[in-house]
C-alpha cells in the first residue's frame, strides 16, 4: 500500500493557524452582527412613531414634521463646525507637519491631542459658563451689522446660548480629530515628492500643494467626514450651550435643536409612543451618519487613479 | 543658457560632523561631469550643495562658495528657489507626481511662482520637453493619463522632461540609473549624451562603466576612514581618470581593487 508521505506533515502550526483565522473570522461577523442589531433594533422599536396616528405625536402634525425642524438643526450645527474646524485644523496640522521647528512641533502635537481627550461634557459647561457670554458682543455686532441676513436675525440672545455658539462649541470639540489626523497623513506624505517640487523651484507653500495635499487628499476628507460624524452625534455639548426652540432661520436668537440633544433632553421622562418617536429620530441621526460615510467613501474612491497610492 | 559652476572651498556639515571637506572644482557650461566614488563617500550630499537641495535635510550646512557663472549661490538674500529653478535635479527613484497626469508632471515647475502660459504655449512645450527626453513617441496617445502609471525609465525621463522643461542652466542627476533595468539606462546614457548640448550636466553615479560612457570629466570622491570627512581626491578628463590617473587610490577604484 502506497501513502502520501505529503498527507501527513508536522501539523503543530495548523491548529494555531486554525484559531487565529477563527478568530479573526468571528470578529468580522460580529461586527457585522452588532451593526445588524442596532439597525433592527432602532427600527422596530420606532415602528409605532411611523405607524401611529398623527395627531398622537409631539406637535399632532405627524413624524416628518416633527424630525424635519431638528435635522435641519443637526445638519446646521454640524455644517458650522466643520466650516470652522477645517480651515484651522489643517492649518494647525500643516503647521506641525511642515512649518514649526522640530522643538515645538512634537509639544504642540501633543497638545491637539489633549483637546481630544476631554470629555464633552466639560466643553459643554465651558461653552455654556464662557464662551456663550463672551460670543454675545459679537452676535450684537454681527446683527447690527449683517442683520439684513436671516441667519444673524434678531433680537440677539442676551444668554449667548444660540446655535452659532454651540456650532463653535462643536468646532473645538473636532478640532483634534481633523488637525491629529490629517497631521499624520501630512507627515506620511513622500519625501521623494517633497523634494521632486523643491527641486522644480518650488516654494515651501507651493511644494505642499504639487506633494503634500494631493497626497493626503482622501485622508483629509476622512478626517473631516470623522470629525462631521463627531459633530453630528454630538449630545452632551448641545444639550448644555443651546437654549432650545422651534427651528428658525437666526443663528444668534434662541432657538433651534438638534437630534442628539433632543433624544438626550427628553428620553428620561420618556415612555410608550413618545419614546418610539425618540428612537425613530435616533433611526434617523443613524441613517444620515451613514450616508455622510457613504459619500466620503465615494468622494475618494472617485479619484482612486490619481491617488497617491499607485 | 547652459551655465559653468566654480566651487571654492566647500564644506558640508551635518551638524557638527564634516561630511565634505575642502571641495575645489570648475565645471565647464555645456560638459557632462560624473562624481564617482565608494558609497558615503559625500558625492550626493555635494552634488545637493550644488542647488541648495541639502538644505531640506535637518542640520546640513554648507561652507564656502559655489559660483553658477560667477554668481554665489551662498550670497545671504539669495534664494534657494531662484537657485533650484536655475540648477533642475533629477532623483535617484523616478518620482513624477502621481497626482498628476503625464501633461500636467511636465508643465509642473513651468506653472510655479504663479506664471501663467497659454495652452498653445504649454502644448508646445509639453512636446518640446518630452521630445527631448526621448519619451514623446511613447506617451503622445496619453498625456492625460496618470504620470505613475509608466514604466520606471519611462518615468524617469518624464522626470527628465520636467526639469527640462523649466529650462535650467544646469542639470543634476543622483545615481539616475540605479533604479533601472539596463534598457532603460542605456536610454537615460544616449539622453545625458543629447543633453549636453544645450546644458551642463553632473551626474553622480555608482557605474564606472556609466561615468567612462556618458562624461567628458571624471571626479573621483573618496573618504578616509568612516567618521573622516569625504574628499575630492581627483578631478580630470574622464579618459585620464580612467586609463592614466595620477592618484594611486583613483587607480585602485576605477580597477576595481575596492569600493
Amino acid at each position: 500500500m502506497t501513502t502520501n508521505a505529503l498527507t501527513s506533515g508536522p501539523g503543530s502550526g495548523r491548529t494555531g493557524d486554525r484559531v487565529f483565522s477563527t478568530a479573526a473570522r468571528s470578529a468580522g461577523i460580529l461586527i457585522l452582527l452588532t451593526l445588524f442589531a442596532v439597525a433592527l433594533f432602532l427600527f422596530v422599536q420606532a415602528l409605532p412613531a411611523f405607524t401611529a396616528d398623527p395627531a398622537d405625536l409631539s406637535g399632532g402634525q405627524g413624524f416628518f414634521s416633527y424630525i424635519w425642524p431638528i435635522v435641519i438643526g443637526t445638519v446646521i450645527a454640524a455644517a458650522i463646525a466643520i466650516v470652522l474646524a477645517t480651515p484651522v485644523g489643517l492649518g494647525v496640522a500643516l503647521f506641525i507637519s511642515h512649518y514649526a521647528p522640530r522643538k515645538l512641533a512634537a509639544p504642540l502635537g501633543y497638545v491637539i491631542d489633549l483637546l481630544a481627550a476631554i470629555p464633552s461634557v466639560i466643553y459643554g459647561i465651558w461653552g455654556y459658563l464662557v464662551l456663550a457670554p463672551v460670543l454675545v458682543p459679537g452676535y450684537e455686532w454681527l446683527n447690527q451689522h449683517l442683520g439684513f441676513l436671516p441667519v444673524f436675525g434678531g433680537p440677539v440672545s442676551q444668554t449667548g446660548k444660540t446655535m452659532l455658539t454651540a456650532g463653535v462649541v462643536l468646532a473645538v470639540m473636532v478640532l483634534p480629530i481633523i488637525t491629529s489626523l490629517s497631521r499624520e497623513i501630512f507627515l506620511q506624505a513622500p519625501g521623494l515628492h517633497e523634494e521632486a517640487a523643491l527641486a522644480l523651484g518650488a516654494t515651501r507653500w507651493e511644494m505642499i500643494r504639487m506633494s503634500v495635499l494631493p497626497f493626503a487628499r482622501a485622508g483629509i476628507i476622512s478626517a473631516v467626514m470623522l470629525g462631521l460624524g463627531r459633530a453630528l452625534g454630538e449630545t452632551m455639548a448641545v444639550a448644555l450651550v443651546l437654549s432650545t426652540g422651534t427651528l428658525i432661520p437666526s443663528l444668534i436668537k434662541s432657538g433651534n435643536q438638534t437630534i442628539a440633544a433632543e433624544i438626550a433632553l427628553n428620553f428620561p421622562e420618556a415612555f410608550g409612543l413618545r419614546m418610539s418617536e425618540l428612537i425613530a429620530a435616533g433611526l434617523v441621526l443613524f441613517v444620515i451618519t451613514l450616508a455622510v460615510n457613504m459619500i466620503a467613501r465615494w468622494i475618494i474612491s472617485r479619484h482612486q487613479q490619481f491617488s497617491g497610492a499607485n | 543658457m547652459s551655465k559653468r559652476i566654480d566651487v571654492s572651498d566647500l564644506n558640508v556639515y551635518y551638524g557638527n560632523f564634516r561630511a565634505v571637506a575642502d571641495v575645489n572644482i570648475e565645471i565647464g557650461a555645456k560638459s557632462v561631469t560624473a562624481f564617482i566614488g565608494p558609497s558615503g563617500c559625500g558625492k550626493s550630499t555635494f552634488l545637493r550643495t550644488l542647488n541648495r537641495m541639502h538644505e531640506v535635510i535637518p542640520g546640513a550646512t554648507v561652507e564656502g562658495q559655489v559660483l553658477l557663472d560667477g554668481d554665489n549661490l551662498y550670497d545671504p538674500g539669495v534664494d534657494p528657489v531662484t537657485v533650484r529653478s536655475q540648477i533642475g535635479m533629477v532623483f535617484q527613484r523616478p518620482n513624477p507626481f502621481p497626482t498628476m497626469s503625464i501633461r500636467d508632471n511636465v508643465l509642473a515647475g513651468v506653472k510655479l511662482n504663479a506664471r501663467k502660459i497659454s495652452r498653445s504655449d504649454a502644448d508646445d512645450l509639453v512636446e518640446s520637453s518630452l521630445r527631448a527626453s526621448n519619451l514623446w513617441n511613447e506617451v503622445k496617445d496619453r498625456l492625460d493619463k496618470p504620470g505613475s502609471g509608466l514604466s520606471g525609465g519611462q518615468q524617469q525621463r518624464l522626470c527628465i522632461a520636467r526639469t527640462i522643461a523649466v529650462k535650467p542652466g544646469v542639470i543634476l542627476m543622483d545615481e539616475p540609473c540605479s533604479a533601472l533595468d539596463p534598457i532603460s539606462t542605456l536610454a537615460i546614457e544616449d539622453l545625458i549624451n543629447e543633453m549636453k548640448n544645450d546644458y551642463t550636466v553632473v551626474i553622480v553615479t555608482h557605474n564606472m562603466q556609466q561615468a567612462a560612457r556618458v562624461s567628458d570629466k571624471t571626479a573621483f570622491f573618496n573618504i578616509a576612514g568612516t567618521g573622516k570627512p569625504g574628499k575630492l581626491i581627483e578631478y580630470d578628463d574622464t579618459a585620464t581618470i580612467f586609463s592614466n590617473p595620477s592618484v594611486k587610490a583613483t587607480e585602485d577604484y576605477v580597477s576595481g581593487r575596492f569600493g
